[in-house]
């Protein structure tokens, strides 16, 4: 039985056109002018077309892999910030330069926000299954602007030598730095979990369902917990630091992350009619 | 935050079917109108403000005083043309009107109001009378659009004036904003310092500089939209 798809149908234009340039990535071939693009996986025999097809072709301009992006996103604020702590000179006053802060919240922010980075860059590498695709280069040009500019207005504050230290001292901090962790451990086991049910599909589509692992116990009430926690995270980490900047990133995170965690929702609702009806997309009873 | 992996270049351009762009009904039209009409008047009456008090006082100067709470009330009162292209009564880029009309409220409000020593200043007098004129013939360009009768003079008058306007406008508003910072400098308005509890400072002096410099990008691409939209007209033979 032929099983050709598009993604064979690339291959052969790449060949036919000698442009190295226009590898499948940066193809959309699509069968009407103005239609969607056709998917790499959609095998020719099932779409709508007769004995000869005409395709539209598009350059979709340089691309990236996911896993490059996702690289390229998180590497940045972790130097960054890192840059900051150290007081490399011209960051702050001359007097100041390559000192440290006397708070100790200011090193355990440190610890946490390079520990967060750390843990997303070995996720990247080893945990996250991406799906055949890529992004073009503007886009990721502007996410690390957004990433990497973020990380260096947080950092500055943190690590300045006039930062104040929070409100009710050592107590907050601690709580703080307890929720903390115990949403990057949630986020991570979510990962996991995601992760093997890509892994696993001699069982065929199915969604994410709670596990032995208590953290992933949050499936029975949101559709993204990995949001969900990662939205804890920086709300702990705007309680440890009492920085106003950091609450700002987290609100826009927030933001993201529910529009994102709406249309994974919606399309799992569509997808399976079976999916739990007391799940929502991304705080759970509520959002 | 980590993006969800969205499946096969889906981040690209996107290939959806070409929106329909739908008209406002009958009601959102009478309300457009009636907007339209209320700014329209509301703009001449500065213009006529204008007028009158150069023929009282003889010169140019602090004319600002005779018109600055009707300038504040229809300048602010376009903030309800962003609520028009969120509600989808009006075709436009929701961001795109954001930003025009926001750029003018910070300059009517955030400067000349704040500072009250360049209210007297003549770049001030620049910039509204750019603004008057402007306004009246697009809030009036947008009345007969509207009511499916658009006299050539004023779609004409409309991207003719607007080679002289947009750089008075520009102009006024530059050296308006440059005229502000010395005030801002010495008393630190608007400005927040560390240390302090939320561990945050803000400079509205550095800020303002950087709006002056974010003209270079902004203005140019502002500047070529009317020819660029006249080109497009041209060739595709539109009338309105």
């Amino acid at each position: 039985k032929v099983r050709s798809n598009i993604h064979n149908v690339k291959s052969v234009f790449v060949f036919i056109y000698s442009d190295p340039r226009w590898y499948p990535a940066r193809q959309s071939l699509t069968l009407d002018p103005k239609g969607k693009f056709l998917r790499d996986e959609e095998i020719l025999q099932s779409l709508p077309v007769g004995t000869t097809a005409t395709m539209y072709f598009k350059d979709l301009g340089p691309q990236l892999g996911w896993t490059t992006v996702f690289f390229a996103e998180n590497i940045g604020p972790l130097l960054i910030y890192l840059l900051f702590y150290f007081r490399v000179p011209y960051i702050y006053s001359d007097r100041c330069a390559f000192t440290s802060s006397p708070h100790k919240v200011v090193t355990m922010a440190c610890v946490c926000h390079t520990f967060h980075y750390l843990k997303r860059l070995i996720e990247t590498i080893f945990v996250h299954r991406f799906s055949h695709g890529s992004m073009p280069l503007r886009t990721i040009v502007k996410n690390c602007l957004y990433y990497w500019g973020f990380s260096a207005w947080l950092a500055y504050y943190i690590n300045h030598p006039l930062y104040t230290p929070p409100s009710y001292g050592e107590v907050q901090v601690h709580y703080a730095m307890v929720i903390f962790a115990i949403c990057e451990m949630g986020n991570f086991s979510i990962h996991l979990s995601l992760s093997h049910l890509r892994g696993d599909r001699s069982r065929g589509r199915r969604f994410p369902v709670p596990s032995k692992n208590p953290f992933t116990w949050l499936f029975f009430f949101v559709s993204c917990p990995n949001h969900t926690y990662e939205v804890g995270t920086w709300v702990s980490f705007s309680i440890m630091t009492q920085c106003l900047p950091v609450a700002v990133f987290t609100v826009l995170g927030f933001i993201q992350m529910t529009v994102w965690a709406k249309g994974k929702h919606r399309a799992y609702v569509r997808e399976f009619k079976d999916y739990p009806a007391v799940r929502v997309a991304i705080i759970p009873l509520i959002l | 935050m980590s993006a969800a992996a969205q499946g096969t270049s889906k981040a690209a351009h996107g290939d959806v079917a070409p929106k329909k762009k739908k008209g406002p009904g009958a009601l959102a039209t009478a309300y457009l109108v009636i907007y339209n009409v209320v700014m329209t008047a509301g703009w001449l009456v500065i213009a006529v403000g204008l007028v009158r008090a150069y023929v009282a006082r003889g010169s140019y100067h602090g004319l600002y005083y005779s018109i600055e709470k009707p300038l504040k009330f229809f300048q602010t009162g376009a903030l309800l043309e962003i609520l028009h292209c969120a509600v989808g009564i009006v075709p436009s880029s929701v961001v795109l009107t954001g930003f025009q009309v926001l750029s003018r409220v910070f300059l009517t409000w955030a400067v000349t109001h704040s500072v009250r020593e360049v209210q007297s200043e003549d770049s001030v007098l620049l910039f509204v009378t750019a603004w008057t004129v402007t306004e009246i013939i697009r809030y009036s360009f947008y009345t007969f659009s509207l009511l499916n009768h658009l006299p050539y003079l004023i779609k004409w008058a409309r991207y003719t004036f607007f080679i002289l306007l947009y750089p008075m406008g520009v102009t006024g508003e530059l050296l308006t904003i440059y005229a502000a910072l010395p005030y801002v400098q010495k008393t630190g308005l608007y400005s927040v310092t560390l240390p302090n509890k939320y561990n945050f400072s803000f400079d509205y002096y550095t800020f303002l500089i950087l709006i002056m410099i974010s003209y270079i990008p902004r203005k140019s691409i502002g500047r070529l939209h009317f020819p660029l939209q006249k080109s497009a007209i041209r060739k595709t033979g539109y009338t309105g």
